[in-house]
């Protein structure tokens, strides 16, 4: 009994990142920050709100983050995995592609997130997005190696 | 596309539950908040044989969860158009509608999809996440991120007419 491998993630983990992605999108959507209103209006600086929800996600992240590693010495989730912080290095990618992407998101009005809640909403429009969002993915494999890394 | 304005979620009550995902997400699943790796999933998903090392992964095992993640998302969007009342703004302009329209709109998505990974993270991953584990790089590519869209928003409006819905 004792030599049978654990297997890496508890089953019940599964439909609860299914449920969080459920709540992640419920509250971009009722936030209208997946809105092409929204977007142009933040990116032409007619209105806080996009800037008031970031900001305050932000804040609210940092604080709770700096709680949890506080008081969570082990560094594991409830499950006795270790918590994933990605590691992101500085990189030129971080501003030639920040750049590109803040382009991106004017013109279709969705960052990543709010692409599949719009198609979630029936906005078909965003199978443009989404199905644009795979070939830039695919292009940036094809070229990966050509880049300043 | 005679969906009138109304008010939004307050950013008070919003945000706070945003940033809520990721000690959320961490303590329970142990992973933080992302999505455009969904992206690279699912091309490394659709193209088993593209020959590019970038795709070349056990997909399925790593990017399950984050699957899953988008495919709630969607259904969170779902939930609210259609069982909690609506979004309660437009989602999308007349603009979107013609040939040109969705020529933008893809175009705008080939940026997306290769700037988020050429940056390794969007706004999820890098403002929300990266930012709440003081990553600097998160902070540089989050400001990266609004000057590239206030610099288009400019261009767009002065150069080409684009208006403010």
């Amino acid at each position: 009994m004792s030599d049978v491998k654990k297997p890496s993630n508890p089953w019940w983990k599964f439909p609860l990142w299914l449920l969080l992605g459920v709540g992640f999108g419920a509250v971009l959507t009722s936030a209208q920050v997946i809105s092409v209103v929204r977007v142009r209006r933040m990116f032409a600086f007619e209105e806080p709100h996009m800037f008031l929800v970031i900001g305050a996600a932000v804040v609210t992240g940092v604080i709770s983050m700096l709680l949890v590693k506080a008081l969570r010495k082990s560094k594991t989730d409830l499950s006795g995995e270790a918590m994933e912080f990605k590691d992101r290095p500085m990189q030129p990618g971080i501003i030639v592609g920040g750049l590109l992407f803040g382009v991106g998101w004017y013109f279709t009005a969705a960052c990543p997130g709010p692409i599949y809640a719009l198609i979630g909403t029936g906005t078909w429009t965003a199978f443009a997005i989404l199905g644009g969002a795979l070939v830039g993915t695919f292009l940036f494999g094809a070229v990966k190696k050509y880049l300043p890394a | 596309m005679d969906v009138p304005i109304t008010d939004p979620l307050p950013w008070y009550i919003a945000g706070p539950l945003l940033g809520l995902f990721v000690p959320l997400m961490l303590l329970l699943t142990g992973k933080e908040p992302g999505v455009s790796s969904s992206f690279r999933h699912a091309c490394a998903a659709l193209l088993p044989k593209s020959g590019l090392d970038y795709f070349k992964y056990d997909w399925l095992k790593t990017g399950l969860w984050q699957i899953l993640f988008v495919v709630g998302i969607l259904l969170g969007g779902t939930l609210v158009q259609f069982a909690l009342g609506g979004a309660g703004v437009p989602l999308f302009l007349p603009e979107n509608l013609t040939a040109a329209g969705l020529a933008v709109l893809f175009g705008g998505g080939i940026l997306v999809g290769f700037g988020t990974r050429y940056a390794d993270g969007c706004t999820s991953g890098h403002t929300i996440s990266g930012i709440s584990n003081l990553s600097l790089p998160s902070v540089v590519a989050s400001i990266c991120f609004i000057l590239g869209g206030t610099a288009a928003s400019f261009v767009h409006r002065f150069a080409f007419g684009g208006t403010i819905p």
